[in-house]
């Protein structure tokens, strides 16, 4: 599903990461950890697009990033839900449809029902008609992650979901993906969590990929 | 790619939830309506000086090159002879439909503004005038001097020609810059489109990239803006547009005699061409708009 060869990044001083080789294979469950700063949000913007890789290549669905063209991008993104690290939602829009929102650009209708499950799952249906900006953090990330799975990814990437919610919550948001997971998806989740990564690995055979001095390293049994 | 109409309509297709993923775009797009419709105001009045103009080049080309006159100066005793002659020759020369020797009195009423009333024409040398109606298609002037030079040698003929063609000269270079002046309206509503769609792009950046994270394209972001301010001109033109047209209407009646500033009017079948300025402005707005958007989705990642 995606694919880094030999990666680099540098935002224009040093490089952030160097030599960074990656595959998620369909249906594999990632984390990945690493001090604060050490480039995950940036490895998962790699992901899709929306950082461009200073050197190497990154493939996504067996195409070269750098070689789509824009509305390739676009198409690719629908395929990859992301939760990210700021949320970036339409502040002017009320919850759910935002939270729809990778539906309505699609040209799709979001099926009410399913949207009306969705929020009830991550506990937000009760704000469903809240703009973001009076949100908490948590329940900002929780509607992250509704909008990052509604369109039935092939690829979820959850930068921090679970940064700001309390342990039952950050439990039930991560059977969602486990369920997903189960359900074939491919899955990588950036935490600092190592709790989380624990009761999760016992649940389904995930790995654990850390960031250390720039490079990406696959984490032994010490976790 | 798909044909240009193709993506006209799918402007005004369906989906409003388009709409809604781009905040309102308030005092941006209301200036943008005002705007358009004070444009297609002025435009409705270039358009009627263009129209009266023509309509007046047409009127006095067309009436001055029907009429001609030839001045007889001759000695008392052979003005009598020559006049025959001259109206001799008139008859049998194609293109003349009718020849009339103005009377004393006739030339009197003539002289009088320049003269004074109490003019005793019979002790002056006074020339003669004959009043030419051409038909249609006109007499050959060229022709017609040489036969009145060989036989009636103090006839002179004045077809008009000098002075009508500055006159309609400058009612036809009216119409003209009515013309430029309905192309530089048509620049200055696309610059100030480009400019309004510009800041309203700029103003929703954010929303922008929201859009592309989430997997728009740049065509249904584009379309968001596209469709806004292609509406609101097409109803500021629309007003605009009405409003000119009343007041149009409401200028005294063109009169076929009348000035050219009773002549300010449309008639008939004219009417219809103001109706063309909305959905002009409406397509400047589409394509200002269009071009905008793309530039700027194109600079973002
Ligand atoms: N747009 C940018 N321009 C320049 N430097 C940046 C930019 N974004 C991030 N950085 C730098 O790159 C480094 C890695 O940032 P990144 O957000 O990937 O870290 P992270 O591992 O996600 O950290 P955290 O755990 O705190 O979220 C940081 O030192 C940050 O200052
Ligand atoms: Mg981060």
């Amino acid at each position: 599903m995606i694919d880094f060869q030999k990666v680099a990044y540098s935002y224009g001083g040093g490089e952030l990461l160097s030599e960074v080789s990656l595959t998620l294979a369909p249906g594999s469950f990632h984390f990945l950890t690493g001090p604060s700063g050490s480039g995950k949000t940036t490895l998962i913007k790699l992901c899709y697009g929306e950082l461009l890789a200073t050197a190497g290549r990154v493939n996504v669905f067996d195409a070269d990033v750098r070689s789509l063209s824009r509305d390739g991008v676009a198409a690719m993104r629908r395929r990859i839900g992301v939760v990210h690290q700021d949320c970036q939602f339409l502040d002017h829009l009320p919850l759910a449809e935002n939270v729809a929102l990778p539906l309505t650009v699609s040209g799709r209708d979001a099926d009410a029902a399913d949207l009306a499950d969705l929020l009830t799952w991550v506990g937000l249906k009760p704000l469903s008609a809240q703009r973001p900006p009076e949100l908490s953090g948590g329940e900002r990330q929780r509607a992250a992650l509704a909008r990052a799975v509604i369109m039935s990814p092939d690829v979820i990437l959850a930068d921090e979901p679970t940064g700001n919610v309390d342990w039952e919550m950050s439990q039930r948001l991560m059977q969602l993906l486990i369920e997903l997971n189960r359900m074939g998806k491919t899955i990588l989740i950036a935490t600092h969590d190592l709790n989380l990564i624990r009761s999760t690995k016992s649940q389904v055979p995930a790995r654990v990929l850390r960031i250390r001095n720039r490079r990406l390293q696959l984490a032994g049994s010490d976790l | 790619m798909r044909a240009p109409f193709a993506r006209l309509t799918a402007v005004f297709a369906g989906d409003r939830q388009a709409d809604r993923v781009v905040p309102p775009t308030g005092i941006i797009a209301r200036l943008t309506g005002f705007t358009a419709a004070a444009m297609a105001f002025l435009a409705v009045f270039a358009l009627a000086l263009s129209l009266a103009s023509g309509r007046l080049a047409e009127r006095w080309s067309s009436a001055l090159a029907n009429s001609a006159t030839i001045r007889i100066s001759a000695p008392a005793g052979q003005m009598e002879t020559q006049t025959r002659a001259v109206l001799r020759i008139l008859k049998t020369t194609p293109g003349i439909a009718s020849a009339r020797a103005l009377t004393r009195e006739e030339e009197r009423k003539l002289l009088t503004p320049w003269f004074g009333p109490g003019l005793a024409l019979d002790n002056l040398p006074i020339p003669q005038l004959i009043d030419i109606r051409e038909t249609g298609t006109g007499f050959d002037a060229e022709g017609l001097r040489q036969r009145l030079s060989a036989e009636a040698p103090g006839a002179l003929l004045d077809d008009h020609s000098r002075w009508r063609r500055p006159l309609a000269l400058a009612a036809d270079r009216l119409r003209l810059l009515g013309l430029i002046s309905i192309v530089l309206l048509a620049g200055a509503m696309a610059a100030m489109i480009t400019l309004a769609a510009n800041a309203a792009l700029a103003a929703n950046a954010q929303v922008i990239r929201v859009l592309r994270l989430v997997g728009a394209r740049d065509t249904y972001i584009a379309r968001a803006f596209v469709r806004r301010f292609t509406a609101r001109t097409l109803g500021g033109a629309v007003a605009g547009t009405g409003l000119g047209m009343l007041a149009v209407a409401l200028m005294p009646s063109a009169q076929p005699d009348g000035g050219f500033l009773t002549g300010l009017g449309f008639t008939g079948i004219r009417w219809l061409w103001p109706l063309m300025i909305p959905p002009l402005a409406g397509l400047v707005a589409f394509a200002a708009t269009r071009v905008a958007a793309f530039r700027t989705l194109k600079g973002l990642s």
